[in-house]
């Protein structure tokens, strides 16, 4: 089987894991793994760039950002579980049918679904080299320094606003 | 080498922060009193040296940043209001462990600051602008009570907006520019500059620029934020933050990226006015101390728009030594704020009175900087309001040069109000025992009144030698 198809399938998996699931955890770490795995479809594309900031930011930070937030809400009951639960499955319950037979019909139909020539000719295109620590390191590297003090002062902002309301809660 | 700026505190805060705390929180506070004391020096000497960018043994971190005039004159008011608020943290924060992450949380500020203001890409001027941004969201927040919280959200909330709006302005010059740095930006509005799209894209940037720095009818999030964030913050907020947030990306935007015309001279006088005046006739109901200048800095912030407004190199002039100027009384006068707070206990006006006799260093200098603030002679706020409605006046702007003259008398009358409540006339109730702030407020006041007071008195050296030259950033 082709590895973009198996990665495809199984981001379609991880996002259905993170709409359906009734853990905020969960649902956070689902998405992470969603982000990452469209990082590994963009690095086959020859996107690197986008692949970078992909990971960074979203499989990284904002996964940080709402593990930090979830942590400060307070735990549902096990009644409440089940009556969330009971209705997310009713609301979203179609969803995994709609995919797959979207799925049936970009196969039967035969689709085109490989972009990764033209996709590298854009790129290419406008005279920017294609590995991506020269195109970070050359032609963005403030941005970078800026990318590092940024996850530095949302940390402090976690350690700060968030250290005493935990102690209380919890 | 000016990346310097940026990189030693950037290492800096990485080593402080490394898990050996208890030096690291004794270090912090020395750490930051040099960098921005180095700044300042920096700035004031004009050293050839360190601004020239091709240093060897900093080449591996080259990353093109440039200083000229205006940025000089940005770096050192960066370097003061900061060292400033720093002194006023350290007396007002308590707690070692959170003084120790204001010291971090405040060098991280003025690193993005920094950044904005030696950038020559208009995407790298946004992300050092949410540097800022994002630092300055949690220290507005520091308090952790419910009027700071709401506060710094509301500022993220407009905050996020002006970026939707700076970042969709990048994506459409990106059309017609073969890249982001301001000269590629330049070229290309040089040829489609009267393309619809693109004369729409550079009012979404200049929208986004207005929320950032408060200007009216944006303003929602300003004076809350000022009122909540503790004393020190406040300091850096009206000082500095929303100046270089605000005022100066849109002085280097529209003098020399998006160019002067017609269209963008009336956008900024009626901005300026409104500013100006809306601010100005708030800060005359507030009963508030740091919200009454909270309103006055909007009012304040108004008369460098309409100086930038004016169109002309002496309009320009006086709008940055009204930058310099502001930040240096504006700042004054929240440090003073500060050292109310702290010793009365309320920044409610109405119930103080006669504090003068009690606290006569914070007296004297609040003072000081109050007739800097309505452009009393001869201290140096009279100077740079003189050559901005002096600038109107030439540029045949009479009516704006008015309300510029106006608003200084209303500016005026919420001042003297403001020290007839707090300072003057006999000592309130129970405040039979009150004292001077401590050695680090008081030592700010004094080297920002002396400030204000010197560069009023030298204004022909100050002006020749360091404002002056900033005109040549116009194009036309």
């Amino acid at each position: 089987m082709d590895i973009n198809l198996v990665l495809l399938i199984l981001m379609m998996i991880s996002t259905l894991w993170t709409v359906m699931c009734r853990s905020l955890i969960k649902a956070t770490i689902g998405l992470a793994v969603t982000s990452a795995i469209l990082t590994a479809i963009m690095f086959r594309l020859n996107s690197a760039l986008a692949a970078v900031f992909e990971l960074s930011v979203c499989t990284g930070l904002i996964t940080v950002v709402f593990v930090s937030t979830i942590s400060l809400t307070k735990p549902l009951t096990h009644k409440e579980i089940e009556e969330l639960s009971k209705a997310r499955h009713k609301r979203f319950g179609y969803l995994p049918i709609v995919i797959a037979l979207a799925a049936a019909a970009i196969y039967f139909l035969k689709i085109p679904n490989d972009f990764s020539d033209s996709s590298s000719m854009a790129i290419r295109s406008q005279g920017i080299p294609e590995d991506v620590c020269i195109v970070l390191w050359n032609f963005r590297k403030l941005d970078l320094f800026a990318q590092i003090m940024l996850i530095i002062a949302g940390s402090l902002g976690v350690a700060t606003l968030f250290e005493e309301r935990k102690i209380d809660e919890w | 080498m000016p990346s310097l700026l940026i990189l030693i505190p950037l290492f800096g805060i990485i080593l402080l922060n490394l898990p050996i705390r208890k030096i690291s929180m004794r270090m912090a506070f020395w750490f930051a009193v040099f960098v921005f004391f180095a700044q300042i020096l920096i700035a004031i000497f004009h050293y050839p040296v360190f601004w020239a960018q091709d240093a060897r043994f900093i080449h591996f971190f080259h990353v093109g940043l440039a200083v000229d005039y205006l940025g000089v004159i940005m770096l050192l008011c960066i370097g003061i209001v900061s060292l400033a608020s720093l002194l006023v943290g350290r007396y007002t924060i308590f707690d070692e462990k959170e003084r120790f992450r204001f010291i971090n949380l405040l060098m991280i500020a003025g690193i993005g600051m920094n950044g904005v203001v030696m950038v020559r890409d208009i995407f790298s001027m946004y992300v050092f602008l949410e540097v800022m941004a994002v630092a300055t969201f949690v220290l507005i927040a520091f308090n952790k009570d419910i009027e700071s919280l709401e506060g710094s959200f509301k500022y993220i909330v407009l905050s996020a907006v002006a970026t939707v709006l700076m970042l969709t302005a990048i994506a459409l010059f990106l059309f017609i520019s073969a890249g982001t740095t301001f000269s590629a930006i330049r070229d290309g509005l040089a040829q489609y500059g009267k393309s619809r799209v693109i004369i729409f894209a550079v009012g979404l940037f200049i929208c986004g620029i207005f929320i950032k720095g408060g200007f009216v009818p944006f303003h929602g999030w300003l004076p809350d934020a000022y009122t909540s964030a503790p004393s020190s913050i406040s300091v850096l907020l009206a000082g500095i933050v929303a100046k270089v947030a605000g005022v100066y990306t849109l002085l280097r935007l529209v003098a020399s990226v998006f160019g002067f015309d017609g269209r963008v001279k009336t956008v900024l006088l009626i901005i300026g006015a409104l500013s100006v005046i809306i601010g100005a006739l708030a800060a005359l109901r507030q009963k508030n101390m740091k919200r009454m200048l909270a309103y006055s800095s909007i009012s304040q912030m108004g008369y460098i728009v309409l100086g930038l407004g004016a169109g002309s190199g002496l309009g320009i002039v006086g709008a940055i030594f009204h930058i310099f100027n502001h930040a240096i009384f504006k700042s004054l006068l929240f440090v003073n704020a500060a050292a109310v707070e702290r010793q009365v206990g309320t920044n409610n006006m109405n119930k103080m009175g006669g504090i003068s006799s009690r606290m006569p260093v914070t007296g004297v200098t609040s003072l000081i900087g109050m007739l800097s603030t309505c452009g009393l002679p001869p201290f140096a706020g009279f100077w740079s309001k003189l050559i901005i409605v002096v600038a109107l006046w030439q540029s045949a702007d009479y009516v704006y040069a008015a309300i510029a003259v106006l608003a200084s008398v209303i500016t005026l009358a919420y001042f003297l109000s403001m020290q007839r409540r707090v300072f003057f006339g006999e000592l309130a109730k129970g405040m039979d025992d009150l004292k001077e702030a401590n050695f680090g407020i008081s030592l700010s006041a004094i080297v920002l009144a002396f400030i204000t007071t010197g560069v009023g008195i030298l204004f022909p050296a100050v002006f020749t030698k360091l404002i002056l030259p900033a005109k040549d950033i116009f194009i036309r």
